[in-house]
């Protein structure tokens, strides 16, 4: 078992259990599903729009190349500099060397998951830079040195008191219990980092090939004041980003408003077209994009599971997954937490050492059904299975298969077995639950049903 | 007509009762029933936990044993899915492949077969209790199943059907998983089991006895009062 098979054994034990912790996410997501099933009927036909979604990403990812050279040639023309990243490391040379270049000390950065992918703070930190976080859940994790929860709600597992409690101590606000208080101490802290900043660096939620265009999409108006106001603008983004056409928005952007926070549209979706041209009054100097591909290619060379690429971040699918609700996104110890970590994680960084998590699911479905651009999600999740099986079986667990395999293709076998079974029914209850018991794993929370006296089989053909 | 009826071996070893019924609905609706001796098991076990090599012989073996049924019923929504959903899919490539994709195509789960296929909704049972409906993931994703079984408890005389608001959340049984992840599996049905609860039904009806076996295992350990059964056998109920 891997490190990080561990962990999660571990964090989900204690969390499983936690039920302060299970109301509070109960609490945050009942409000999301109604606001979310609302969003859902403003459309005239949602599972219509899902299957346009999925039809122009499938489109997307599979002429990536094309769309990719499309988008770079057109906002490279309006002076935007590109540079593409095959790896992690690559990406943080790249800005880093920027971040020299401009002899910067500060930088100012709304979200993006791209950048937690590629842990950009801890190098940019280590570089002896600043890095301030100005979405509201992403500074209130930042301050409490915390990965984000969930990607698009980062900080949905704390309450207000505990958001109050942090800022007291950290920033030395007075304590209050009102969240419009609570946003405008936020506010009054971020607004200096703002004017003092070198460098903006921003994520992407889509881009453009048509036009060559950046989108963000927000409901703080950070990422707007991120672009405006600093003289140098980074956006990363994953290679995935990438639409075909300027109309496509008018279908993804009320999508992801509406699967991301049940929002018909999110507040702010801006279009980024280049750096300040001349005559205009606002926007950055300099403008880079840094393309990340980090595994993406990868994925996309899986013909099976490319579709994962589809994905616009909306977090939905952790939203309505069991797992998550239980386990909380923290328990995943990935960037990319749920169903759709739970997937692609192994392709970033390793099948063996990430099987886990696509063993940890009931497969219910529940992603797969909720997912606004048809991500085959728990069918993934069993191929991953099937994949770690193949690449490094587990002795016992095969041989156990093997067994059974023998055992219920050989009927008068299966009628010894559970012979055995009535038998040992009754000794096995002695030691229920303990250590001793071959079933623990079920009855240490759990009763086991009793073995029938006469089976289904024996029944049959008795009366025969 | 004769319909072949596989059940599952769980059911055959725990819950024999939920096979009898629908033995006895299917025959008294006038139908031959024919029950394989060599089929146990449908391989879910090996197939979910990744073990396809593993699955294939065990599949293989129902096929071997399908492969001239006219109209299969499956008495669990979960087993049904693995024939008619992933079968094709285990077999794609190999021999066997056109036969995994003609069988999955005549197999039905039991709630389905009744209304879909044979157009029944009333079985004249009659079962005075208040009832909640638990869909089992596999047949309510991936077969689509969620009003068949809706409908027969509408008909059944006495029954009062009070939906929970988590009808459609899992259970937390998913086969293997219950063992590797119990304490994720416990908390997912305790979940379930308090939005059952909440209805103030007497018991949780599903047309998948895993399901069951894991909210029952709860409700038994925790001391609740709510018990579980089988559609079937409530539609057997006289």
């Amino acid at each position: 078992m891997s490190a990080f098979a561990t962990q999660f054994l571990k964090q989900a034990r204690v969390m499983a259990a936690d039920l302060r912790h299970r109301r509070i996410i109960r609490s945050a997501l009942g409000n999301y599903e109604i606001a979310r099933d609302k969003g859902n009927a403003s459309f005239q036909d949602w599972q219509g729009a899902r299957q346009l979604a999925a039809q122009t990403k499938w489109e997307a990812i599979n002429h990536l190349d094309k769309y990719l050279e499309q988008f770079v040639a057109k906002i490279e023309a309006r002076g935007t500099k590109v540079h593409w990243a095959s790896t992690g490391d690559r990406a943080r040379e790249i800005i880093l060397q920027i971040v020299r270049d401009k002899k910067a000390h500060s930088i100012i950065k709304s979200k993006a998951m791209t950048a937690e992918e590629i842990h950009l703070n801890d190098t940019l930190e280590e570089a002896g830079l600043t890095v301030v976080e100005n979405d509201l859940g992403e500074f209130i994790v930042q301050l409490r040195h915390e990965a984000p929860y969930h990607i698009v709600f980062p900080s949905m597992h704390l309450t207000r008191g505990e958001i109050s409690r942090l800022f007291e101590s950290e920033l030395g606000s007075a304590p209050t219990n009102d969240p419009e208080e609570l946003t405008m101490i936020a506010r009054r802290v971020l607004r200096e980092k703002y004017l003092t900043a070198d460098i903006g660096i921003t994520g992407a939620n889509f881009a453009i090939a048509e036009t060559g265009m950046v989108s963000i999409t927000e409901n703080e108006g950070n990422a707007r004041l991120t672009a405006a106001l600093p003289k140098t603008m980074i956006t990363l983004m994953g290679i995935e980003k990438v639409l075909p056409r300027l109309d496509d928005l008018a279908l993804f952007l009320p999508m992801l408003a509406t699967m991301g926070t049940g929002q018909q549209l999110t507040c702010y979706n801006t279009l980024y077209g280049g750096p300040r041209q001349p005559g205009e009054s606002d926007g950055p100097e300099e403008w880079h994009i840094v393309l990340l591909d980090n595994h993406r290619t990868e994925l996309l060379a899986d013909a099976e599971q490319r579709d994962a690429l589809h994905c616009i971040r909306c977090g939905a699918c952790l939203n309505v997954c069991p797992i998550f609700r239980n386990v909380g996104g923290h328990t995943y110890g990935t960037t990319y937490s749920g169903p759709i970590g739970s997937v692609i994680t192994p392709h970033l960084r390793g099948l063996l050492d990430w099987k886990h998590l696509s063993n940890a699911s009931s497969l219910c479905g529940a992603c797969t059904e909720t997912c606004p651009v048809k991500i085959d999600l728990h069918h993934h999740l069993l191929q991953n299975r099937r994949n770690a099986a193949k690449l490094k079986p587990s002795f016992f667990e095969r041989l156990a298969y093997k067994m059974f395999g023998f055992i219920v293709n050989r009927p008068a076998l299966w009628i010894i077995a559970k012979k055995f079974g009535r038998w040992g029914q009754p000794l096995q209850n002695l030691v229920k639950g303990s250590a001793l018991d071959p079933a623990k794993a079920w009855t240490q929370t759990r009763d086991l049903p009793k073995l029938a006296q006469e089976s289904f089989k024996d029944w049959w053909r008795n009366r025969k | 007509m004769t319909i072949t009826l596989f059940i599952p071996c769980f059911v055959d070893a725990l819950f024999p009762h939920a096979g009898i019924s629908m033995v006895e609905i299917l025959e008294r609706l006038g139908h031959t029933v024919v029950c394989p001796e060599e089929i146990v098991c449908c391989g879910q076990p090996p197939f979910n936990s990744g073990y396809w090599d593993e699955a294939r012989p065990v599949a293989a073996k129902v096929l071997e044993q399908l492969k001239d049924a006219e109209i299969v019923v499956i008495g669990s929504g979960s087993c049904g899915a693995m024939v008619k959903r992933f079968y094709p899919e285990l077999f794609a490539n190999t021999p066997q492949a056109e036969t995994a994709k003609k069988i999955a195509a005549r197999t039905w789960e039991f709630s389905d077969f009744l209304v879909t296929k044979l157009g029944v909704t009333d079985l004249g049972a009659w079962f005075p209790h208040k009832v909640t409906f638990h869909d089992g993931c596999h047949g309510l994703r991936e077969l689509g199943i969620k009003k068949s079984p809706r409908t027969l408890l509408g008909h059944v005389q006495g029954l009062q059907l009070i939906e929970m608001s988590e009808a459609e959340t899992c259970c937390g049984f998913g086969g293997t998983f219950a063992a590797k992840f119990p304490m994720i599996s416990t908390a997912m049905g305790d979940v379930k089991c308090a939005s059952a609860a909440e209805t103030g039904a007497e018991y949780v009806v599903s047309n998948d006895s895993s399901c069951l076996m894991h909210l029952q295992g709860l409700l038994s350990r925790q001391g609740k009062p709510m018990k579980t059964i089988h559609l079937a056998e409530v539609l057997n109920h006289k």
